[in-house]
């Protein structure tokens, strides 16, 4: 599904300023570029995370944030699903109280779909310290996925994973982009995962946005 | 002997055990917004806060006389409402609670600052609000450290000598606790029942140190 996000912000990233100017039409965009780019904090401000210095911020038809106009949505009413690096599954919790923490612990609307799809079903009663790296990615995918989420934001997902297990993964990411029909937004300095999963892409080095547009036109390498 | 040794530790035990009860949602909330939020207002909390930690007790104790006695500022006030406070059970309780406060706050900030943050906010991009992510991650998250710090600021109440003297006294029976009483059998040579007294002490204080340090985080990351 086609989503439109304008990011148009400035926001202090450690030594330098990272500036953002861009409005892109995507199925699913990826952010790519070195460590310390500024990749993932481009993520935690459309999440609502942090708070950029200026400029303002729009999903579709919703303001997310507007410096002018005063507005800073909270994250928890911002409706844009976001699974970090470390994915940050509740240590304190089982995968199901992590899985239905968004639902209230009801297993309403999409459970049994998005448990189907990302063949979490058989892990529900574990802890979260029993689960594989691979078993933590989709659980944590289905998380935010059952936050019923307008948006999805992945940072690095398969870093810690090895090629074997990003092969076994990357199939649940396309289902969640074409079967459930949540647009991505994807941190990754990995070319052949930008080129697989995502339509669009933005190219930061140090806070800077050095290229964007389809991944088609783009030699990542 | 016996009969007063454990009147006095008992007396003590409860003081004590009040004023960690008034202390714990003061300490763990001040601990929490401390441990969030960068302003001159925290950092001004936060030193006002630690003061006891390095001011004198018997300075702390005579700034509570002036503040509470009759001619002070909240004297009147509570004397308005029925309360009589100096040289009552009251006041040695508020002298535990002002001792043991920081010994409390500052574990409990840091309990938070290791461990929640990342936590919270993908809770809160889950939907939760401020109040269900502070008791359902926060919290359980946090509670080995909230722990350790509450028997801390437990031992710190019990072995209270310098502002409990000055604001509550020593009256045998009303206001006298453990080290008010060593203070007093040591002075008038009952050496049998100041050692009496002295062996809780070390019985009471060993023990809340080794659940202390037992329950006290161990990052080895």
């Amino acid at each position: 599904m086609a989503f439109s996000i304008l990011l148009d912000f400035t926001i202090r990233q450690g030594s330098f300023l990272l500036e953002i100017h861009e409005k892109i039409k995507a199925e699913s965009l990826a952010l790519f570029g070195p460590s310390g780019a500024g990749k993932t904090t481009v993520l935690d401000v459309i999440a609502g995370l942090r708070c950029p210095i200026q400029g303002e911020i729009r999903f579709g038809s919703r303001l997310l944030f507007s410096s002018q106009r005063g507005i800073d949505l909270p994250s928890r009413k911002r409706h844009i699903g976001y699974v970090p690096q470390d994915v940050s599954l509740f240590p304190h919790m089982s995968v199901r109280q992590n899985i239905l923490y968004a639902t209230g612990n009801s297993e309403r609307g999409e459970f049994l779909r998005v448990t189907e799809i990302l063949e979490v079903g058989p892990l529900l009663g574990h802890l979260v310290h029993e689960l594989s790296g691979g078993e933590r990615q989709r659980v944590a995918l289905a998380r935010a996925l059952l936050s019923e989420p307008e948006l999805l934001l992945m940072d690095e997902p398969f870093t810690a994973l090895d090629l074997a297990f990003r092969e076994r993964i990357v199939p649940y990411l396309l289902s969640v982009r074409d079967e459930l029909r949540v647009p991505i937004i994807y941190v990754s300095h990995d070319t052949d995962e930008v080129q697989r999963i995502a339509d669009q892409v933005i190219v930061l080095e140090r806070g800077q946005v050095v290229a964007a547009g389809s991944t088609v036109n783009f030699n990542l390498a | 002997m016996l009969s007063e040794v454990w009147q006095v530790a008992w007396f003590t035990v409860r003081m004590a055990a009040f004023a960690t009860v008034l202390m714990l949602p003061i300490g763990v909330v001040l601990g929490w917004w401390l441990a969030r939020s960068r302003s001159v207002g925290t950092l001004l909390v936060e030193t006002l806060v630690s003061l006891p930690l390095v001011m004198p007790p018997v300075a702390i104790g005579f700034m509570l006389i002036w503040l509470f006695g009759s001619y002070g500022p909240l004297g009147p006030l509570l004397e308005g409402f029925g309360i009589e406070l100096v040289y009552t059970w009251k006041a040695v309780v508020v002298a535990m609670v002002i001792i043991g406060m920081p010994l409390l706050v500052r574990t409990a900030r840091t309990g938070f600052e290791q461990r929640t943050l990342r936590y919270e906010q993908v809770a809160s991009t889950l939907g939760a609000g401020p109040l269900r992510v502070f008791f359902t991650i926060s919290l359980p998250l946090a509670y080995r450290s909230l722990l350790a710090g509450t028997v801390l600021a437990f031992s710190r109440a019990l072995g209270e000598f310098g502002a409990t003297f000055m604001i509550a006294g020593n009256i045998p029976g009303r206001t006298q606790t453990l080290s008010t009483a060593i203070y007093s059998h040591a002075e008038s040579g009952r050496d049998m029942t100041a050692g009496g007294l002295l062996l809780i002490s070390i019985a009471i204080a060993f023990l809340a140190i080794l659940v202390s340090n037992w329950l006290t985080p161990r990052h080895t990351q």
